[in-house]
């Protein structure tokens, strides 16, 4: 019993449950974003594919991870344009437009990868982002090497989540943007234009999406496989709900989800006989939902989701 | 010169009627065999079978085709369309579609297939085959053994399917045969294809002790790499991708398996069996790979030892296909 405690305390634990939780952070700001403007975007799952596909790819051509991120949130952007224009321009069902969007980037990313790269035994590396040290923190006892040595894109996501909730909140653009979630009309008559901030708000959260799935081969690995996202686009969708629609529980779902699959690879090698592995791997689903139930009944769906908006239909 | 629709319509149907026609020409010439991969072909195990397949192109004992991310709604499909251009050998993978699998073929005797499948062979056409490089793991573990400071060993894997879990007792047999008093971890990461995940789990063990890693999935030799410990790979040949890290490989081979289904197919011998004994060492289709110069040198010799016995038939590693712990 004191070694499942033990687990808990480790850093390795919270290294790794913050290294597990990156792309989900990203991944949950995006679809926030977009449905703060009351589009439901389930194009997540293939435009992370299409981020981690394009983000390898650039790193690959140009030995630059920089330009890697920044070619996996322009794509990310490019889709987002498309799930605009289907979805706020010509006002078509979020769910199919967004699966499609999946199903094309997926299958897109896969084609580009075969005509960019030759088959060969295993694919081409890059060479990853190296965890940083920040200097000072990271010598803190426990906390530094858990939270302060990670790479470069675990501190972009948490400094986006603090800079998404302060935008969301504090800002006359984030109010414009809450406002076209709950009530378009309403936005109209106050003279902001709702279409031009659903388009923003999409292609920033699906540009947000694809640098979510360049960590995965940027950072987590250095190479790309076509079926590497492995549903965690859809854990982002279940955790906005989870997070209510704000940044910060956001940022505390993801969190918790990572660690609780932290935790279950620590407890397999713990306990091995004891339990059958796939209750470990079932325990983070399980607790997401667990919790899920507890904060969705206090959830305040953005009024507008998945309504089209018409100019001048009442 | 601006290109008319009719130019363009001729000439797709023309290619078209080509492309249709030609296989049927060449499955005369030279024995046609068609590959049908569910993942993309860099996929450690696929991978594994189209090289054997170019490598007996190459050397022009076979025609090669082949389709790749065939997924299981397509898979079947993507069967008869081979079968209907009149290769002789179909190969590729019946896990995600084995019933379905087993009905094509019996819809098309002239063809032989030889197909992975957690199941056995089916009719006079159906073959077979597991992947076992169980002996090569087991050597593996011979030589990891004394590199242990800790005693402790890790093994990532996929699921724990029959083939995974012979894979890592062989290991471990190998391991304990040198070092009763080793400890074993184990980590399913419950999905085939997610190397960030197979990482974690390197890590996780690497945290508990773990000082070799055993990695069935690739990932596993990342954590390795980053944390400066040593690790075995399988099925193909991980160490120029590690070169500081992976002294050792369970290497899988198909070309056994690949020209016994030929042969049988030229000789008129029905195809319909279990290929799975042509994967053992003697048949030359496992063995092991690994960089003399990580390993302790007195190592080296009782574990070639063990693999002449191997390969003489006068030892036998123990097939065990129960879930580790």
């Amino acid at each position: 019993m004191t070694d499942l405690l033990d687990i808990l305390l480790t850093a390795g634990l919270w290294s790794s449950t913050f290294r597990i939780a990156t792309p989900l952070i990203f991944g949950t700001l995006g679809a926030l974003l977009c449905e703060r403007a009351g589009v439901l975007n389930l194009g997540i799952e293939g435009i992370m594919t299409f981020g981690a596909m394009i983000g390898w790819l650039t790193t690959y051509l140009t030995g630059d991870l920089w330009s890697g991120v920044l070619a996996a949130a322009l794509a990310g952007a490019a889709f987002g344009l498309l799930h605009a224009v289907l979805t706020v321009t010509l006002g078509l069902s979020q769910h199919v437009a967004g699966l499609g969007i999946t199903l094309f980037a997926s299958s897109s990313s896969y084609y580009v990868f075969r005509l960019a790269v030759p088959v060969q035994g295993t694919p081409p590396t890059v060479e990853a982002f190296a965890p940083l040290a920040l200097p000072g923190l990271s010598d803190l006892p426990w906390i530094g090497p858990a939270l302060f040595t990670q790479t470069p894109l675990t501190y972009l996501a948490l400094v986006l989540v603090l800079l998404t909730a302060w935008i969301l909140a504090r800002t006359p653009l984030g109010l414009a943007v809450r406002l076209t979630g709950e009530n378009p009309h309403a936005a109209e008559a106050q003279g902001l234009d709702p279409v031009a901030l659903r388009y923003g708000a999409i292609m920033a959260g699906s540009a947000l999406m694809g640098v979510g799935g360049s960590f995965l081969t940027l950072a987590a690995f250095n190479s790309f496989f076509p079926t590497m996202v492995q549903g965690r686009g859809w854990i982002c969708i279940a955790l906005v709900v989870f997070s209510t629609w704000r940044p910060m529980r956001a940022l505390l779902g993801a969190v918790l989800f990572a660690l609780f699959d932290a935790y279950q690879l620590r407890l397999q090698a713990v306990f091995g006989k004891a339990v059958p592995y796939q209750l470990f791997l079932m325990l983070p689903y399980v607790l997401s939902i667990l919790a899920l139930v507890v904060m969705a009944r206090r959830a305040r769906v953005p009024q507008a989701l998945m309504k089209p908006y018409r100019r001048g239909e009442r | 010169m601006r290109l008319r629709r009719r130019t363009f319509l001729q000439g797709t149907a023309a290619a078209t009627a080509a492309g249709l026609y030609a296989p049927a020409v060449l499955a005369q010439a030279k024995f046609k065999v068609a590959g049908i991969h569910a993942s993309p072909v860099e996929n450690a195990w696929n991978s594994r079978l189209h090289g054997a397949m170019q490598e007996a192109a190459a050397e022009g004992k076979i025609d090669y085709v082949f389709s790749e991310g065939v997924s299981g709604t397509d898979y079947g499909r993507a069967m008869r369309d081979y079968c209907e251009q009149g290769v002789d050998l179909v190969v590729g993978e019946a896990y995600a579609v084995e019933s379905e699998a087993r009905e094509i073929a019996g819809q098309y005797p002239d063809v032989g297939f030889l197909m992975g499948s957690s199941s056995g062979p089916a009719g006079e056409n159906f073959g077979t085959f597991g992947t076992w490089n169980h002996e090569a793991a087991y050597l593996a573990g011979m030589l990891a053994a004394p590199m242990s400071q800790s005693g402790v060993f890790g093994a990532v894997g996929a699921i724990p399917i029959p083939e995974v879990n012979m894979l890592i007792n062989g290991f471990r047999a190998g391991v304990t045969r040198v070092r009763p008093d080793a400890k074993h971890l184990i980590g399913f990461i419950g999905t085939f294809f997610d190397p960030p995940k197979a990482r974690e789990a390197g890590l996780a063990q690497i945290d508990a002790g773990a000082d070799i890693l055993f990695g069935e999935r690739i990932g596993t030799a990342d954590a390795a790499k980053e944390r400066g410990i040593k690790a075995i790979g399988s099925l193909i040949d991980y160490t120029p991708r590690y070169p500081e890290t992976v002294f050792a490989n369970a290497m899988w081979y198909f070309s056994p398996l690949l020209m016994a289904a030929v042969a049988d197919k030229q000789a008129g011998t029905p195809t319909g069996r279990d290929y799975t004994p042509y994967c053992l060492m003697k048949e030359g289709g496992n063995d092991i790979e690994f960089a003399p110069d990580m390993v302790p040198e007195d190592a080296i010799g009782p574990m070639e030892e063990v693999r002449a016995a191997i390969k003489a038939g006068t030892f036998e590693v123990p097939v065990d296909m129960s879930e580790p712990t």
